[in-house]
C-alpha cells in the first residue's frame, strides 16, 4: 500500500492547451473568438486581413456570438468601437499601418473616454512610398494617444497578449484601451506550433465585464466626451496618466494569474543572458529570437553578450529597464522605423531618458534595422554587437544595419 | 544528399521556389502541419511581395528538435525545392545551398543536365517530373503535392505518414474526395518518380 502524501500548496498543474501548426493572425482570432467581444467592428487591410476574415468566419458559422460590423473604412471602426464601448461592450478591432493612421483622430477619444477596448495591431510601414510589410512606424505614431500598448514576439506570445490585454484594458483602475502588437507577416502570416488553450479556460480568466458608466444604464445616466477647456480637461489628462501609470501593475497582474493557470509567464519586460552581460541590445518585437541565436554565438565566443526586450512599450517601464541595464557598460538599440529629424529613434530616446532619470546614463548607441520589410540576417545583429564592443563607436545614432546606398 | 543523423539532430532549413497559383505557400504550410504531427518545432515563413499569379514567389520552412528562434529568411538552405522549371536561370535557385545539399527541381530533364545549375555549390540535383505527374492526375498544373511527395522521398525531413495525414485533412476541408483522392495520388507518385541523385562538378 502506497501512501499518499498532500502535496499542500503546491501550484496547480497548467491546464494544457492543444499544439497547433497556425500563423499569427489565424490564431489571434481564436484569442478573440475566445475573449467573446460583443461586439467588434473592423476594416480589412494586409497583413491584418487574415485576422478580421477569420473572426467574421467564426461569427457567420456561430461560433461566436459577437455583433460583427464590417465598416466602410478604419476610422468608421474605431468609430463604431468607441461608440459600443461607450454603450457598456467589451469591443474589439484590428488594422494595420495605413488603417491606423486613418484612426489616429479618434484613438485619443477612445483612451479620453477611458473605453477599454483592444486592437490587434499588425505592424506595417506607412506610405509612401508603398509598403506593405512589416516596420514600427505606425504603432510609433500611436504612442502619445493614451493606448496600453503590448509587444510580442511570435505566434504564442501574440495569441498570450491577445488575451491578458482584455484583462488589463478592463481592470478599473487602469480602464484604457490595449493594443496588441504583432509584427506584420513576421508573426502574422508565420506558421508557428503555439498552444491553443481551451475555450472555456480563456472565457474564465477574462470573466464577465461589468462596465462602470455605460451609455444604456438608463436609471445612471451619464454624459460622454463634454465639453472640458481649461476648466477641467488638464485634469482628466492627469487622471489619464493615473490609468496609464496603473496599466504597470495591471499588466504585471494579468502576466501572474495567466502564468499560474497556463503556465507560461511573462513580465513588463525579457531579459535574456542580461545577469553579467559587458554588451546588450534592447529590441521590441519579433527579432529579439534572432538575436538570442547572436547572444549565444558571441557568448560561445566569450563575449558576454545580453539581450533586453521590451514587452510592455506604453506605459514604459522606465525604472525596470534602467534596473535590468544596470550592470551593461555598452547598451545599443535597435529601432524598427525612423523618427525623422528628431534628437534619436523611438525606442532609444524611451531608453536614453529612463538611463537618464533612473541609471548611470551609460552611452546609448542606436541602430535602424528591418525598415519597410527589410530582412535583417543574425550577421548584422552580431557586426551591431561588435560595433558597440569598439571604444569608438559612438553614443547616438550610429546608422542603418543593411543598408544599400552608393556613397 | 543531406544526411539522416542531421534531419533528426539539427535544425533543417528549406526554401521553396515558384510562382504565384502553384502552393508554394501551402507546400510549406503542410511540411509544417506535418512536423506538428510528428511532435516538432517548426516555422513556415513565406517571402511576401505584392502576390500575383505567376510572380515568382519565396517560402522557407525550419524544421527542428527545438524551438525555432531564428526569424530572419533561410539564406542557407539544406534543401531548396523548385516547383516550376521556368525559374531555372531566371532566379538563382542554388543560391546558399549548403554543403551537400539537395536541389530538387521539377523538371522532365535528367538530374545531369541540371548539375551545372549548382555551379560551386558541393551538393546534390534531383528532379521529379511533378508538372507530368499532376496534369495527368489532378488535370491542372499545380505541382506542390507531387513535389511534397518527392521531397520526403530525398530526405526524411517529416514522415511520410504525417504529411499524408495533412494533405488528407487539410484538402478535405476544401476539396471533394476524388480531388482529395486525385492529390494523394500525386503525392504517391511523385514520392515513387524521384530521379537518381547527379552530383556537381565542384
Amino acid at each position: 500500500m502506497t501512501t499518499t502524501i498532500a502535496r499542500r500548496g503546491t501550484k496547480r498543474p497548467p491546464v494544457p492547451g492543444t499544439p497547433v501548426a497556425m500563423n499569427g493572425a489565424a490564431l489571434v482570432a481564436h484569442a478573440m473568438r475566445q475573449v467573446r467581444p460583443d461586439v467588434v467592428a473592423a476594416y480589412p487591410i494586409t497583413p491584418q486581413t487574415v485576422i478580421t476574415e477569420t473572426f467574421s468566419e467564426f461569427v457567420a458559422n456561430g461560433r461566436v456570438h459577437t455583433e460583427f460590423v464590417p465598416v466602410e473604412s478604419e476610422h468608421a471602426a474605431m468609430s463604431a468601437c468607441i461608440g459600443a464601448a461607450c454603450a457598456g461592450a467589451r469591443v474589439q478591432t484590428a488594422t494595420s499601418g495605413p488603417g491606423l493612421a486613418l484612426m489616429w483622430e479618434v484613438l485619443g477619444i477612445a483612451s479620453g473616454l477611458r473605453l477599454p477596448i483592444v486592437m490587434h495591431l499588425c505592424t506595417r510601414a506607412l506610405s509612401a512610398p508603398i509598403d506593405i510589410l512589416c516596420d514600427h512606424s505606425d504603432a510609433m505614431a500611436m504612442r502619445e494617444t493614451g493606448w496600453v500598448m503590448l509587444v510580442g514576439e511570435n505566434v504564442q506570445e501574440a495569441y498570450d497578449n491577445a488575451i491578458m490585454a482584455v484583462k488589463i484594458a478592463e481592470d478599473p483602475r487602469v480602464s484604457l484601451p490595449v493594443a496588441n502588437l504583432l509584427d506584420g507577416f513576421v508573426v502574422t502570416h508565420c506558421m508557428e506550433r503555439a498552444e491553443l488553450l481551451p475555450d472555456d479556460a480563456v472565457t474564465e480568466f477574462v470573466g464577465e465585464y461589468s462596465p462602470t458608466h455605460p451609455l444604456l444604464d438608463l436609471q445612471h445616466p451619464v454624459t460622454v466626451g463634454a465639453l472640458d477647456f481649461h476648466d477641467y480637461y488638464m485634469e482628466h489628462r492627469r487622471q489619464q496618466e493615473e490609468g496609464m501609470a496603473n496599466a504597470k501593475q495591471a499588466v504585471e497582474h494579468a502576466a501572474r494569474e495567466f502564468a499560474s493557470l497556463f503556465g507560461r509567464s511573462y513580465g513588463l519586460l525579457d531579459t535574456y543572458q542580461l545577469e553579467d552581460a559587458e554588451v546588450a541590445m534592447v529590441v521590441i518585437g519579433s527579432a529579439a529570437g534572432t538575436l538570442r541565436m547572436v547572444v549565444d554565438g558571441l557568448r560561445r565566443e566569450g563575449v558576454r553578450a545580453g539581450l533586453l526586450r521590451v514587452r510592455c512599450l506604453r506605459p514604459f517601464p522606465s525604472q525596470e529597464v534602467a534596473n535590468a541595464l544596470k550592470g551593461v557598460q555598452r547598451i545599443g538599440v535597435l529601432d524598427r522605423s525612423l523618427a525623422l529629424g528628431a534628437a534619436g529613434e523611438p525606442l532609444w530616446s524611451d531608453v536614453v531618458a529612463a538611463l537618464a532619470t533612473h541609471g548611470a546614463g551609460h552611452p546609448v548607441t542606436g541602430w535602424v534595422y528591418g525598415v519597410g520589410g527589410r530582412n535583417t540576417p543574425p550577421g548584422q545583429f552580431r557586426q551591431a554587437f561588435l560595433a558597440l564592443l569598439d571604444p569608438a563607436t559612438q553614443p547616438g545614432r550610429a546608422g542603418y544595419l543593411g543598408l544599400r546606398e552608393r556613397r | 544528399m543531406v544526411e539522416v543523423s542531421d534531419v533528426r539532430d539539427e535544425l533543417m532549413e528549406l526554401r521553396w521556389h515558384g510562382r504565384g497559383g502553384q502552393g508554394v505557400v501551402t507546400a510549406s504550410h503542410f511540411l509544417a502541419e506535418a512536423a506538428l504531427l510528428d511532435g516538432r518545432f517548426f516555422q513556415s515563413l513565406p517571402e511576401f511581395g505584392a502576390e500575383r499569379s505567376g510572380a515568382p514567389l519565396v517560402a522557407y520552412t525550419r524544421i527542428s528538435s527545438r524551438p525555432v528562434l531564428d526569424r530572419s529568411p533561410v539564406l542557407e538552405p539544406h534543401i531548396v525545392a523548385v516547383l516550376d522549371p521556368t525559374l531555372l536561370g531566371r532566379v538563382p535557385v542554388a543560391q546558399g545551398l549548403k554543403a551537400h545539399g539537395t536541389l530538387l527541381v521539377n523538371s522532365s530533364r535528367g538530374p545531369h543536365e541540371l548539375a551545372g545549375l549548382l555551379g560551386e555549390h558541393k551538393a546534390t540535383v534531383v528532379t521529379v517530373d511533378a508538372t507530368r505527374i499532376v496534369l495527368e492526375t489532378l488535370g491542372r498544373n499545380i505541382p506542390n503535392i507531387a513535389m511534397l511527395g518527392a521531397l520526403v522521398r530525398i530526405c526524411p525531413v517529416v514522415s511520410k505518414w504525417a504529411l499524408t495525414k495533412v494533405i488528407q485533412q487539410r484538402l478535405g476541408e476544401r476539396l471533394s474526395y476524388k480531388a482529395v483522392q486525385a492529390n494523394l495520388a500525386a503525392f504517391e507518385r511523385g514520392n515513387h518518380a524521384v530521379s537518381s541523385p547527379a552530383v556537381s562538378a565542384a
